[in-house]
């Protein structure tokens, strides 16, 4: 129900799998994989750049890339994945002409629904921004800019959220700050987060995978909840463990 | 405001380097009137050139009004027509091809001497430039904005007006500031071709009347009628059309 805040609790109850492989042109990405979100959980992909995290990222979410998918996106409850999600990037994350409430309120006014105003203000209260109704985006910093988006994310009240990398360009602090938040926030739903930052997936991801040329690689994770604490011992170590993994196979790929 | 005591001052240097030239080199005034003579026919005949001068004021502002509606309308057609898109923008750069001083005998021939020519070689020289950045910056939306959209769930018309148009606008900024300087190049055009009245029509009959200072006097009118124009419509693109950074 919804929450004096503007935040809804939601609690997905679907896993949401995608099977086979993508193709850019006559290349192959990855061999075929099994790649599932599982229910209300946050999963983290890591791997290098180009390894088609991204490409495999923007299949999910449906929107225009240049990899085409053999193979197919299933949930659990038999439902289309498409209309379920939201998504969240690095960059252009707002559009510069409207401002911070109309911004949030931007799904609705796409889809000409009724806009909901007293709850993106709520919303935009919740993530730290209340009276920031007017400001236009390029008045903000880069972290106000990311808990706008963040903020409109929470708007849409999807079930599935996509992240592509979205803290990597903030500074340590506003990133931790960021993940923190992120994380409470968006509890309950299932989340794809892709980064290449193994200390963003030591902290935050449930479940862990790395992808790479070789295929699809998941790594059991510490038992601790998330967010975990940036220098709790088993984080530091998780964080070790999969640099490590991601150094190994970026040596392997050398030697290719 | 230090810009404008520095134009002031530019401005001045140059009119007394003109007053240098003809002491120095005695040209008779029928060659090359001094800066002084020029700003007595200008006075002299202030109402005169003025007459003329708001005809051409009236035909560059409808060709300019007229030329921009064409050319965002084409634009934005094109955006979501791609086959259309590669048969006219050929012929749109091969229009640009042919030198508009070519085409203004034959407008002049079949829309006659009245202001109407004038406005269809103005609207015909501003067409390209506005239809032209405005479409390439329809096409160039950052790709974020497109999918954050299409994730939302919106259709492609409201992704065209909400979206692409929105993004586009300060190349449309780029486009109208082209045109506004085009478009009274495009208006003088016609009035030299065929015309009773105009500051180009003015200018032809000075001339033809060895009377060199009326010819400058209207050709300085000209000159700061183009620089007001430019100046409004770059204002409008900077509150208006420009992203805010």
């Amino acid at each position: 129900m919804g929450q004096p805040d503007g935040t809804l609790s939601v609690t997905t109850v679907f896993d949401v799998t995608l099977r086979g492989t993508a193709r850019v042109g006559t290349e192959y990405l990855f061999p075929p994989i099994e790649f599932t979100l599982r229910a209300g959980r946050w999963t983290c992909l890591l791997g290098p750049s180009g390894g088609g995290k991204t490409m495999l990222l923007r299949l999910l979410a449906g929107v225009e890339t240049s990899a085409v998918l053999n193979g197919a996106i299933d949930c659990t409850d038999h439902q289309p994945l498409h209309g379920r999600l939201a998504f969240m990037t690095q960059s252009d994350l707002l559009f510069p002409w409207a401002s911070v409430l109309d911004n949030v309120c931007l799904g609705a006014s796409l889809r000409r629904e009724a806009v909901d105003k007293t709850r993106a203000r709520a919303l935009l209260a919740r993530v730290g921004l209340e009276g920031y109704d007017a400001r236009k985006p390029h008045q903000l910093s880069g972290g106000q800019r990311q808990r706008v988006s963040l903020a409109r994310t929470l708007m849409e009240n999807r079930p599935v959220v996509l992240l592509d990398e979205p803290f990597c360009a903030l500074d340590a602090r506003t990133r931790t700050e960021m993940q923190t938040l992120t994380a409470e926030l968006l509890d309950g739903r299932t989340v794809l987060l892709v980064t290449h930052d193994p200390a963003e997936a030591a902290r935050l991801g449930q479940d862990v995978a790395i992808l790479t040329h070789a295929g699809l690689q998941k790594i059991a994770t510490p038992t601790a909840p998330t967010p975990r604490a940036p220098d709790a011992p088993d984080s530091l170590a998780f964080q070790g463990a999969l640099y490590r993994l991601l150094m190994r196979d970026a040596e392997a790929g050398e030697q290719q | 405001m230090t810009a404008l005591p520095r134009a002031l001052l530019i401005i001045l240097i140059l009119l007394l380097l003109w007053d240098f030239l003809i002491r120095l080199t005695g040209l008779p005034p029928f060659i090359l009137p001094s800066p002084w003579q020029v700003a007595q026919a200008l006075f002299n005949n202030a109402s005169l050139i003025g007459q003329h001068a708001l005809t051409t004021l009236g035909e560059v502002i409808l060709g300019l009004l007229v030329g921009s509606f064409l050319g965002m309308t084409t634009a934005l057609y094109l955006t979501h027509a791609p086959s259309a898109r590669a048969v006219l923008r050929p012929i749109l750069v091969f229009s640009q091809a042919i030198p508009v001083f070519a085409l203004a005998p034959l407008f002049t021939l079949w829309l006659g001497y009245g202001i109407t020519s004038k406005i269809a070689i103005a609207v015909l020289i501003i067409y390209f430039p506005v239809t032209s950045a405005f479409l390439d910056g329809l096409l160039n939306t950052p790709q974020g904005y497109l999918d954050q959209a299409q994730v939302m769930g919106a259709n492609r018309w409201t992704i065209l007006l909400r979206v692409r148009l929105p993004a586009a606008l300060p190349s449309l900024g780029s486009g109208l500031r082209l045109a506004a300087v085009y478009a009274p190049i495009g208006a003088v055009i016609g009035e030299w071709v065929g015309a009773s009245r105009g500051l180009g029509y003015l200018m032809l009959l000075a001339n033809g009347r060895v009377k060199i200072d009326l010819m400058f006097a209207s050709l300085i009118v000209l000159a700061l009628l183009s620089l007001c124009l430019h100046t409004l419509v770059d204002r409008f693109a900077r509150h208006k059309l420009d992203s805010p950074q």
